[in-house]
């Protein structure tokens, strides 16, 4: 038991993260809170790109010489480059539903004076 | 030049929202223009792009001179190109649509905010459609999404806001969903070209892994294209936003998720996996006739022309995945018929409640007395689209439910008939109250009746063809089918 949670902990971690995260956006009423949520969500799958993409005592996937000592093209094992490349992606990706729901939460504030999901609720009902 | 085809789909419009940016700070009408030859050019390159792919089998275009599996592929086959003009098409009659309407329903200061945006949105859905590497799937969802995010926000209401802040909660959560889905299958796999994807994972179907990808997968794409317990954004995002973007949001941005849903489970896994070795079917089978007969029921209650509407798109869906979960040609045939329909009703009818409020800015349909009057060739229209969403014998709508009725049957599951049937008394129902208040009751002031009648043409010819195009298919039916058929024998694995 304590090797499964030992042995995989980054695994562990990624799948707190995404949960806090989760709790986050569901639970909290304030909007800004929602989107930090939705953030350590995100940021939860990069954890889980990055961790799938590294081998025990490997390397930076880069071309050695024999000036490294005792690693030699032949003998090193190398991390997999490309969750990193995809999570570059999904990285600039997650900056952008940021800078998306931040600028609508500015335009919510300016139309409501308020960022409490249940008094906008209130006061969209109070409208109609 | 045709050799590139592939590519310029979605280039066209991605360089037609830069070209736009610039053109339209020097003068606002040239957005409209830049964006609607765009549109229109695209749709012409995949039109061609589809007889060649009827004409000499499957296109793969490799991006960058890149072979597959190790660059991006992209791929044009039966369904691909089937899609992609219905995709393209319905993105050329809105952008015809939206010149007038953006410019008096969402103002001259954000006309150029909504043409940019509509062609990056144009730019992800078409490129979602063409692309066979899995990721690129992923980056093509997101530029969709959050040009849709922000266009439901571009409107006057201030109620956008807060449903397109809703819509972007959902919806990442959808596409994080889908992010986790394409890692797993790295994970087990080291792939993420399609048809490479195909090839290796049939050994590890047995996985755990493999299986909980499969789920995030539906769970994700089901999240962007309404899957009934999972619809709640759709009301508001789809019944605030101006109703230009209602038009694209419901004919074309649900389709594509729900295209990539069926990419993912006809291509990524093979058929004999979805429909044997995971009980997706059974599920599709119990949530669908009740996302059918509950949205029918509900978009009943309702006045607000746009709010019943976006509650008949979810049943609407329901057909489509009831289509699917039937495994057989005829049912899969009628699905994505129902997919060409669905964009061409539900995008008709949002551009014509569009047209209404433009003229009347009535938004319920208890306020929309003697129309039939005032506004003659409006209802009309409107009254065809009506019959189209019925199903009444000669529309095309009449087609796609009859192959999914016969699909059913097919199936041995006759049980859904009653499910179709009673979801199109429903419809008649909710269509003949619009009807009964244009036709039977006397406007309120007949005095303003004149002036209502100018509709500018560029907004009602869209409206006309489409709603042209319904009674065309619907007694050539053997049109659309040719290329549906196909596409539906080719992702059953029959040909």
């Amino acid at each position: 038991m304590i090797e499964i949670i030992a042995g995989k902990y980054n695994y562990w971690i990624y799948i707190s993260l995404m949960m806090i995260g989760f709790y986050a956006m569901i639970a909290k009423g304030n909007l800004i809170k929602k989107i930090v949520g939705l953030n350590i969500f995100q940021t939860a799958v990069f954890l889980f790109y990055i961790s799938m993409a590294v081998r025990e005592g490997s390397t930076a996937p880069i071309l050695l010489s024999r000036a490294h000592g005792a690693l030699t093209p032949e003998t090193a094992t190398y991390t997999n480059p490309l969750p990193h490349v995809l999570i570059l992606t999904a990285i600039v990706v997650g900056v952008s539903v940021t800078a998306v729901a931040l600028a609508l939460a500015i335009k919510i504030y300016r139309a409501y004076g308020t960022l409490d999901e249940y008094r906008i609720a209130k006061l969209e009902q109070d409208a109609e | 030049m045709s050799l590139h085809f592939p590519v310029l789909v979605v280039l066209i419009p991605l360089f037609g929202a830069l070209l736009t940016f610039f053109a339209g700070l020097f003068r606002r009408t040239w957005a409209w223009h830049i964006t609607t030859y765009a549109t229109l050019l695209s749709f012409v390159v995949s039109l061609d792009l589809l007889m060649s792919v009827r004409a000499t089998g499957r296109i793969s275009y490799w991006l960058g001179g890149w072979a597959p599996p190790w660059g991006i592929e992209y791929v044009v086959d039966y369904f691909s190109g089937y899609i992609l003009v219905v995709i393209s098409f319905i993105s050329f009659m809105i952008a015809v649509f939206a010149g007038p309407y953006v410019k008096k329903q969402i103002g001259p200061e954000r006309e150029l905010n909504f043409f940019v945006l509509y062609l990056l949105l144009i730019t992800g859905l078409l490129g979602m459609v063409i692309t066979g590497d899995i990721f690129n799937v992923y980056v093509f969802l997101e530029i969709a999404s959050l040009s849709g995010y922000a266009l439901v926000a571009v409107g006057k209401k201030r109620g956008a806001v807060v449903a397109s802040y809703n819509y972007l909660i959902l919806g990442t959560v959808g596409a994080v969903f889908v992010l986790l889905g394409i890692g797993h299958l790295y994970m087990v796999t080291g792939t993420l070209n399609m048809a490479d994807l195909r090839e290796r994972l049939p050994d590890l179907y047995h996985s755990r892994v493999v299986l909980t990808a499969f789920v995030f997968f539906v769970i994700g794409f089901g999240l962007k294209f309404a899957l009934f317990p999972l619809h709640t954004w759709l009301l508001s995002a789809h019944s605030l936003a101006p109703s230009a973007v209602s038009a694209i949001l419901a004919a074309a941005v649900l389709k594509v998720n729900l295209y990539a849903l069926m990419r993912v489970m006809f291509t990524v896994f093979t058929p004999a996996f979805v429909y044997e070795a995971v009980p997706i079917t059974e599920i599709f089978f119990v949530i669908t006739p009740i996302a059918i007969l509950v949205s029918s029921v509900m978009a009943l209650a309702q006045t607000n022309i746009k709010r019943m509407l976006a509650y008949s798109s979810i049943g609407q869906i329901g057909f489509i995945v009831l289509g699917i979960a039937l495994a057989n040609e005829t049912a899969l045939t009628g699905s994505l018929l129902h997919m060409l329909n669905h964009a061409l009703m539900k995008g008709g009818l949002f551009l014509l409640a569009g047209v209404i409020i433009y003229q009347t800015d009535r938004y319920h349909i208890t306020d929309w007395k003697g129309l039939g009057k005032t506004m003659p060739l409006t209802m009309l229209v409107f009254t065809i689209y009506g019959l189209s969403m019925v199903g009444v014998p000669l529309t095309a709508g009449f087609v796609s439910k009859w192959y999914l009725a016969i699909g059913a049957l097919e199936a041995g599951r006759w049980y859904f008939i009653p499910v179709i049937l009673v979801s199109s008394l429903l419809t008649a129902v909710y269509f003949w109250r619009i009807i009964e208040w244009g036709y039977f009751h006397e406007p309120d002031d007949p005095e303003d009746a004149k002036d209502r009648c100018h509709v500018p043409w560029a907004m009602m010819i869209p409206i006309m063809v489409m709603a042209f195009l319904l009674l065309f298919f619907g007694v050539a039916a053997f049109i659309p089918e040719g290329p549906a058929r196909q596409a539906a024998a080719m992702l059953l694995g029959m040909q």
